[in-house]
């Protein structure tokens, strides 16, 4: 049991907790508004987009790569599905925007895999290429637009919600979007994927060691080909929620969207260098980042503060893993001596 | 009834028109400790890959267990018990003790899911077959390097393994973990499980090895036992040269020390030390991993901090606050790991001499190129570097040539006392004896050096006197030429109190 507590409390995530509980005492303490009904049910509808690119980052990460392609993938995966759907006039189900997205999504991700599978080039320098074919496919062949009216099911979807959450005081509310299931199910998917599946243990044995996950008997190319179409589809899956609630189709909303995921995870405690991190800690990673996001203005924040907050975060974040690497590196070096 | 785990027959092979292997047999019997040896590049671990099946041999045949195979797969090799542990171990740091253990196995069985109850059991289960302890839940990055070794011996014994293969295996470890790792090996020979150790360096596993088979450019030279070797006779085998093995005797004039330590101690690092050093001299300075010896020379060369004590140079006092300051006061060090400590690996090999000294070339603020080339291909020919352009990168030399060239950026600053830091570690014979030619031609020129080294051959062949190190004392000071290598390994690991426990 004491090992058990110790490994909590030596585990990144524990002090990443600490700091979002400080951070919304704080909040808390100056506005009155932090632990209110719809707040909480507002930073929960603002997670569903980022915490589930950020599953997608994330499994890319531990395998020991950085994809940045990803908002420009699920932006064209999304316009070309709702594109087709309005011109189609399409009046059925939520099912088959999904479906059509998804299977868009994956193989826009299968072409990120085949690059980063056969070739030994760095998936940020492929990904980076594929983002600005993502776009200019999206932009130029696909000629975007917005577009104003998408499919009624896909309305629907993003006016769905769970609950309405009232602030008794000031009578605002909020509503918890449906969507937000779908976060906890990707997330869930991802959870049994990477724990219970020996394709997902291959991610992390790939992010530790290539050549030895290839020579304990793990398909590396297959593996690295199939994380990227799962990712394709994962980040599609949020980019049709964000246009779903949005209701319209921005084209180049997502865009740019990318650095704040890749910090949420890495502040979650991700190693850049890949094959550690956790999904809980992704999420507190996201959590915290939104809170930054949405309450700074509670606390009567101007808003361009809030990218010089971010920008501290991160590089706090990151320096503090750094840290644990050089002091990591120092005492392996000094066992050497 | 098969006697032999593997006979390979005849087998030859080339790549890209270069013949790494020719003819080359090599018998294994049940339970035998093998030893392969062959310089860098002399083909062994290409044998090695065409037992493990990851090479097909252009000719000869590979039989495993009496079945016999021209052309020979992985899954072949490992289902007919051959495992491989290399000299990285294939472990992976990020995951703990149970999963790389266990994850072959899962693999093996083509397991879509992982089931960590079982994958714990299958864990135990090897451990437990190599009579260890280590924690099963604990990152194999955070373990030491020994206890990866274990790791990777423990997962390879998991497939029913009948014969292990070992790259170099002894070299990253302390005595006590030699000892350890050599028990369970015997410990492997008493179930049949056969051993092929491959290695350069006679040292290693000599003491272990019951038969060695050694090969030279490709081509087997002898298969022996080990009462049919000795030193001379291997580096000869290995590299078809005769050194003369003689011993280095300084010329000494009647000078006076130009390096002198009294009283020295640094925290936990060494206590008391006191030395003189003459030029001309080769002074040796020997120890366990941990006696203090690494931390003596970094202390030597400014880079660490001293709490007590004096050091004098040509008889005056001086305060080395820093590598600047050394180097000033004209002490020369060679660090250890010359790849990660000395060297810009992929910078050009002419750029590496230069820039110990780079200031020398600069005037009005603006490097003189002409000036450093010049320099730098002065070194290379001095010191017979082997390559043909001084703008090469330094990555694309051997490891013999890589330590001459950060042997020629600290000899570029004109020091007086040089410390050189393990100068041969993972260099085959043939350079190594030419780096101990350098450092003796050297002394010759009135240079002191410093070797610190735990070889014992290497300190008593090229030194003219030997201090020996012992959890962070000077323990005795000895001339070599008086001093038989067991004497000297003796005093290196007589047990004294390790400091760790001190504090």
């Amino acid at each position: 049991m004491r090992t058990y507590l110790r490994r909590i409390v030596r585990a990144n995530e524990f002090y990443l907790l600490l700091v979002i509980v400080a951070l919304a005492v704080v909040i808390q303490a100056r506005s009155g508004q932090f632990f209110t009904a719809n707040n909480i049910v507002d930073i929960a509808n603002a997670m569903v987009v980022p915490g589930i690119f950020a599953v997608g980052a994330f499994m890319v990460l531990v395998s020991g790569g950085i994809d940045v392609s990803f908002p420009a993938l699920a932006s064209l995966a999304v316009y070309a599905t709702t594109r087709i759907l309005v011109d189609a006039q399409w009046g059925g189900g939520i099912w088959l925007p999904f479906l059509l997205a998804i299977a868009i999504g994956g193989v826009l991700g299968a072409f990120n895999g085949l690059f980063a599978s056969r070739f030994a080039v760095p998936v940020l320098i492929i990904t980076l290429g594929t983002a600005s074919v993502f776009s200019g496919i999206m932009q130029g062949v696909l000629g975007s637009v917005q577009i104003p009216n998408i499919p009624p099911a896909m309305s629907e979807f993003g006016r769905a919600s769970l609950f309405v959450a009232k602030n008794p005081e000031s009578g605002l509310t909020s509503n918890m979007p449906v969507s937000f299931l779908l976060l906890i199910a990707v997330v869930a998917g991802a959870f049994v994927l990477l724990r219970y599946t020996t394709f997902g243990r291959g991610i992390y044995a790939l992010g530790g060691e290539e050549s030895a996950a290839s020579r304990a008997g793990f398909n590396v190319r297959r593996i690295k080909f199939w994380l990227y179409v799962i990712v394709g589809a994962v980040a599609s899956i949020a980019g049709l929620v964000r246009t779903s609630m949005m209701d319209q189709m921005h084209p180049t909303n997502l865009l740019g969207l990318e650095l704040m995921v890749i910090a949420a995870v890495v502040l979650g405690g991700t190693a850049i260098t890949g094959g550690t991190g956790t999904l809980t800690g992704a999420m507190l990673g996201t959590l915290l980042i939104v809170i930054v996001q949405n309450s700074m203005i509670l606390v009567g924040v101007p808003t361009f503060w809030q990218g010089f907050a971010l920008g501290v975060l991160i590089i706090v974040g990151t320096g503090i893993s750094a840290v644990q690497l050089t002091r990591r590196a120092r005492s392996r070096s000094a066992a050497l001596i | 009834m098969v006697n032999n785990v593997i006979a390979v027959r005849g087998v030859s092979k080339a790549f890209a028109g270069v013949q790494a292997l020719d003819d080359v047999s090599l018998e294994i019997a049940p339970g035998e400790i093998h030893c392969l040896a062959g310089e860098n590049g002399s083909g062994k671990s290409t044998l090695i890959k065409v037992i493990s099946g990851v090479h097909s041999p252009d000719a000869g045949t590979v039989e495993l267990g009496g079945e016999v195979f021209g052309r020979l797969s992985p899954m072949d090799a490992i289902s007919h018990g051959v495992q491989v542990i290399y000299q990285d171990f294939s472990v992976f740091p990020n995951l703990s003790v149970m999963e790389n253990l266990a994850l072959t196995a899962e693999l093996a069985q083509r397991r879509r899911f992982v089931n960590w109850r079982r994958m714990r059991e299958v864990a135990a289960e090897a451990i437990a077959k190599i009579n260890v302890n280590i924690d099963l839940d604990a990152k194999v990055g955070s373990l030491s390097v020994a206890q990866k070794q274990l790791v990777a011996i423990a997962r390879a014994l998991m497939s029913d393994a009948k014969l292990i293969i070992m790259d170099e295996p002894t070299t990253a470890l302390t005595k006590r973990e030699v000892t350890a790792l050599f028990r369970i090996i015997l410990d492997l020979k008493s179930r049949g499980i056969a051993t092929l150790f491959v290695s350069h360096k006679l040292e290693e596993v000599f003491e272990i090895s019951e038969k060695f088979t050694i090969i030279r450019n490709g081509k087997h030279v002898i298969t022996c036992l080990p009462e049919d070797l000795d030193h001379k006779k291997f580096s000869f085998y290995m590299t078809g040269r005769e050194f003369e093995g003689t011993r280095f005797s300084p010329e000494l004039d009647a000078t006076d020390p130009i390096l002198e330590v009294s009283g020295l101690s640094a925290h936990g690092a060494f206590t008391d030390v006191g030395l003189s050093l003459r030029p001309g001299e080769i002074l040796g300075i020997t120890g366990l991993l941990g006696s203090g010896r690494t931390e003596l020379a970094l202390a030597l060369f400014g880079a660490l901090k001293v709490d007590a004590g004096e050091i004098r140079i040509d008889g005056k006092p001086v305060v080395l606050s820093g590598v600047r300051s050394a180097i000033a006061h004209g002490i020369g060090y060679v660090p250890e790991d010359r790849l990660t400590e000395g060297l810009f690996l992929e910078r050009s090999i002419g750029s590496n001499i230069v820039i110990a000294e780079i200031d020398s070339f600069v005037s009005a603020g603006v490097l003189d190129q002409r000036r450093a080339d010049v320099e730098a291909q002065r070194w290379i020919d001095e010191l017979r570097i082997a390559t043909p352009d001084a703008d090469n990168a330094v990555s694309t030399l051997s490891g013999g040539n890589q330590q001459r060239i950060v042997l020629a950026k600290w000899l570029a600053t004109n020091p007086r006392v040089l410390i050189l830091n393990g100068p041969t570690v993972g260099v085959d014979i043939g350079s190594k004896h030419d780096i101990h030619r350098v450092l003796r031609d050297l002394a010759a020129t009135g240079l002191a050096v410093i070797i610190i080294s735990d070889d014992i051959p290497e300190v008593i062949q090229n030194c003219n006197r030997v201090l020996v190190m012992n959890a962070g004392r000077i323990v005795s000071e000895l001339d070599p030429d008086r001093t038989s290598e067991a004497d000297l390994a003796a005093l290196m690991s007589e047990d004294v109190k390790p400091r760790q426990e001190e504090s």
